[in-house]
């Protein structure tokens, strides 16, 4: 064991702006990025559903004219 | 020479419509091997790894820093490799997946260069300096957003999908640039810790904890990407028959929960 202490743990040898800094954001990002990877699954499912009903079934196929179609921001 | 049967089975998964529902089955496990692996990883950076001698406890933003500065370079190598192989075999999928996975590679860039400027900062006295290590990563992190913005702004997908294969392999030219920047130059920032041709220059528990925290990085941007590619695949094949099914799965099961 490294720490003799929780306090001298979260201290981090008086490096914790730079050490909590470092891990704080990474984890932070990683979460951001699993929401927004969640959400826009979600919108993407909504609109093609939209879509396919708007365009109807048998137009959705070859030689129907779809309707314009905005693919999403990635 | 592979049997014809052999190549059949791994080529299968190029068409969209059996690659969607692997890519949907791959994505938890990946995502259960990221979560195990951080909590070792953290474990073996925290509770493992002794207090470095001369850096005492802030040398510990390595375990972020290396793994997310290798992922930052490994990303754009592969989002490279599927942009050569779109633009010479003409498959849709490659595009793809290279645009799935330019805003994990993104953030794994942005991540090392915040670690390194956190750690820069009580090491060298300064957050930032233009050496040739920080700016070639720097750019990295430009040809990513770059690539971003260019495979969004083409409307066509035929066009943006090949105007961002030629962003991203010219880009990579850029990665051995980072790879080797503290070789060619002389940089302020050290020299690499690990490398294939000698004994890595630290203490067992921490690269062991660095290697860990690098698996975590690979199995989370399998997973993430996995995820990501899914709903851009049943976009680009909205024509097609088998993404009618899924969609009409996804309503019974939204009805359901309504």
């Amino acid at each position: 064991m490294q720490w003799e202490s929780w306090s001298a743990f979260w201290d981090m040898g008086g490096a914790a702006f730079y050490v909590w800094g470092s891990y704080g954001l990474t984890f932070a990002l990683i979460a951001l990025e699993l929401v927004l990877v969640m959400q826009r699954r979600k919108e993407a499912v909504t609109r093609l559903l939209r879509w396919r009903r708007a365009v109807g079934k048998d137009s959705a196929k070859k030689g129907g004219v779809p309707a314009p179609f905005v693919e999403s921001e990635t | 020479m592979n049997s014809p049967e052999r190549s059949r089975s791994f080529f299968r998964f190029a068409a969209p419509h059996n690659f969607y529902p692997l890519a949907g089955r791959l994505a938890p496990w990946f995502g259960a091997a990221a979560v195990v692996l951080t909590l070792v990883g953290l474990w073996l950076a925290f509770f493992v790894a002794p207090t470095d001698a001369t850096q005492g406890q802030v040398y510990r933003v390595i375990f972020i820093h290396v793994p997310a500065a290798w992922m930052s370079m490994f990303i754009y190598l592969v989002m490279a490799l599927w942009s050569a192989v779109g633009l010479v075999m003409n498959t849709r999928l490659s595009f793809v997946v290279s645009q799935a996975l330019a805003p994990t590679g993104a953030m794994f860039c942005f991540v090392a260069l915040w670690t390194g400027a956190l750690w820069g900062k009580p090491t060298w006295g300064a957050y930032w300096v233009w050496d040739a290590r920080l700016t070639s990563q720097l750019l990295l992190l430009f040809l990513y957003f770059g690539f971003i913005a260019l495979t969004r702004a083409i409307e066509d997908p035929r066009r943006a999908d090949r105007a961002g294969a030629i962003i991203a392999l010219v880009g990579a030219v850029n990665v051995p640039i980072i790879y080797f920047s503290v070789k060619w130059w002389n940089t302020l920032h050290q020299g690499a810790s690990v490398s294939l041709t000698k004994a890595p220059s630290m203490a067992a528990t921490m690269l062991a904890g660095m290697l860990v925290m690098a698996f975590a990085a690979w199995a989370y941007t399998l997973a993430v990407v996995l995820w990501r590619v899914r709903p851009m695949i049943l976009e680009r094949e909205r024509h097609a028959e088998w993404v009618g099914g899924v969609l009409e799965r996804e309503a019974q099961i939204k009805g359901g929960r309504a």
